[in-house]
């Protein structure tokens, strides 16, 4: 079973890290996505741009609406995902807890519809 | 024997035990199962009235169940096999009649798995006592509906999206490991106390006493104790709920109006019950239980153990609710605390650590703070400041036994200034 892992964290805050906390968490998500490709649940992760560079994009009537900015406005933005291979829904968690951003941030666990 | 009695007391007994056999037996199909066992106490009532009731009619009801069920499968998967144009049928996805344990009665690590995974985080917590409910207990929609006071349609639908989750996000049925075990019993234990509590003081409507949910939460408390006998929180919980539902038949008068422990006759209060929870908690003791559940169940056991409310123990209580208050920090805790230290040293003593917690902005509108703070004015004689809280405490209940019960104190109030 393969699960997406949103992770959602707030942009403001982000950019305000120190230089030393931002060394801090790369080294941290290095270390989580090595554990997790070791464990054999990866199966990709990115980390994204901020909303600053997002674009939403709507088709109505054949027309292309474009708008600069991200889908809603969230009190805290998506910025990176993991999709990972559990054998349940409590291993998913129990992955999902484990990344980096769980202590500040918020992860999203969505089941990927098996096709 | 009458056929129809006999097979609703056999399913009240008993569906719990065949349906949590029954969703192991399909790879964790709540759906399945539900529709399997009603098919099957369906037949049982048309094949019993027939050929008489088998010899262990639990035992038939899940063999035919699970023929039923496996039927299910099987016409899904042909009818899926035709839509994709596949001709070929695989066989091997479908479970083979589970012919080891057809006795329901070693069904308890069946129930087990269906009680954590019903109680699983990842559901929100009144999906969670639902599903408990429905499954592990065998309530109707509409008597869990008419339980929560939430419309039929509602509850019906928070038990279709707790099942469906189940399945597409694959909450696994089964107990969870020893190194998340304690964790994931409290959740349980939350589930279980809730139901109880909601059935112990009604938060909302007519009636204050629900004696069916108390009634079903002991029952959970009872059989989690038989499940897990070495872990003392369950046995704590139980003698918790055991000991305050003795009370039952005290706590109302005739009228159906309140009457407080102090003013309550001790001769109704419910002996066997008693004793079932102070046997538990010695036990959970025993097991070296500590925790919130084996602190307030000592507290119950002391108030059961006063012959009248003056005999009461009121140094231990407070001591008692002091170490609650270490282990779980809540300002509802703390309003315990200040009203046992009240009857210890007296209302003054008392209103001088309300009027600490009721700085706390979570607790400000609870009528029960009010309601303490009025009832210990009165006492200190204070009555300008007893009328005013018992008011604040009156538009803020919701409950109408505790309503009219805040209605006449105020009513003796006004009599005597």
């Amino acid at each position: 079973m393969q699960y997406l892992l949103l992770i959602y964290e707030n942009e403001a805050i982000m950019a305000d890290r120190s230089p030393e906390a931002r060394k801090k968490l790369f080294a941290d998500y290095n270390a989580f996505s090595k554990s997790i490709v070791e464990s054999g649940h990866f199966k990709a992760g990115d980390a994204l741009q901020p909303t600053s560079t997002a674009t939403t994009v709507r088709v109505r009537d054949g027309k292309q609406l474009v708008t600069d900015g991200p889908f809603a406005e969230t009190r805290e933005q998506l910025g990176g995902y993991y999709l990972v291979e559990a054998k349940d829904l409590d291993e998913a968690r129990a992955i999902a807890a484990r990344i980096p951003s769980a202590v500040t941030g918020s992860i999203e666990v969505r089941p990927i519809i098996a096709m | 024997m009458e056929l129809g009695p006999f097979v609703s007391s056999l399913y009240r007994e008993d569906a719990g035990k065949l349906l949590a056999r029954l969703i192991r037996v399909f790879g964790g199909d709540f759906e399945l199962a539900e529709e399997a066992l009603h098919e099957a106490f369906e037949a049982a009532l048309a094949a019993w009235a027939r050929d008489g009731v088998p010899s262990s009619p639990g035992g038939w009801v899940l063999r035919t169940a699970q023929h039923k069920g496996i039927d299910r499968l099987r016409r899904a998967r042909r009818l899926d096999a035709l839509t994709r144009g596949v001709l070929a049928e695989d066989e091997s996805l479908v479970p083979a009649p589970d012919e080891s344990g057809l006795d329901p009665e070693v069904g308890y690590d069946d129930r087990l798995r269906l009680l954590f995974t019903c109680c699983n985080p990842a559901l929100a917590l009144e999906a969670q006592v639902a599903l408990t409910l429905r499954t592990l207990s065998g309530l109707t929609t509409e008597a869990i509906a008419r339980a929560f006071l939430v419309p039929v349609p509602t509850m019906a639908q928070r038990l279709v999206r707790a099942k469906q989750k189940i399945r597409l996000a694959k909450i696994p049925y089964r107990v969870p490991p020893k190194a998340e075990l304690p964790e994931r019993l409290d959740s349980v234990l939350a589930v279980v106390y809730l139901v109880f509590n909601e059935g112990y003081a009604a938060t909302q409507g007519e009636s204050l006493i629900r004696p069916e949910l108390a009634e079903e939460a002991i029952r959970l408390g009872r059989l989690l104790c038989e499940l897990m006998p070495e872990r003392p929180e369950p046995l704590a919980l139980l003698a918790l709920m055991a000991l305050h539902d003795a009370r039952r038949a005290a706590r109302l008068d005739a009228a159906g109006e309140l009457v407080l422990l102090e003013d309550q006759d001790r001769a109704l209060w419910d002996r066997a019950a008693i004793a079932e929870g102070t046997a538990a908690l010695d036990r959970a003791l025993a097991l070296r239980g500590t925790g919130p559940y084996v602190v307030q169940a000592a507290i119950a056991a002391l108030h059961a153990q006063a012959k009248t409310a003056a005999e009461t123990d009121w140094r231990q209580i407070t001591a008692l609710y002091a170490t609650w208050l270490q282990l779980s920090p809540s300002p509802i805790v703390a309003l315990n605390h200040a009203v046992a230290v009240s009857m210890l040293l007296g209302p003054e003593a008392g209103l001088g650590l309300l009027a600490r917690i009721a700085e706390e902005p979570a607790i400000r509108d609870y009528h029960l703070l009010h309601a303490a703070r009025a009832d210990l004015c009165r006492r200190a004689g204070r009555l300008a400041e007893a009328e005013g809280a018992y008011e604040a405490a009156l538009s803020l209940a919701e409950n109408d036994v505790e309503r009219r019960y805040l209605t006449r104190r105020l009513g003796e109030i006004r009599g005597r200034g």
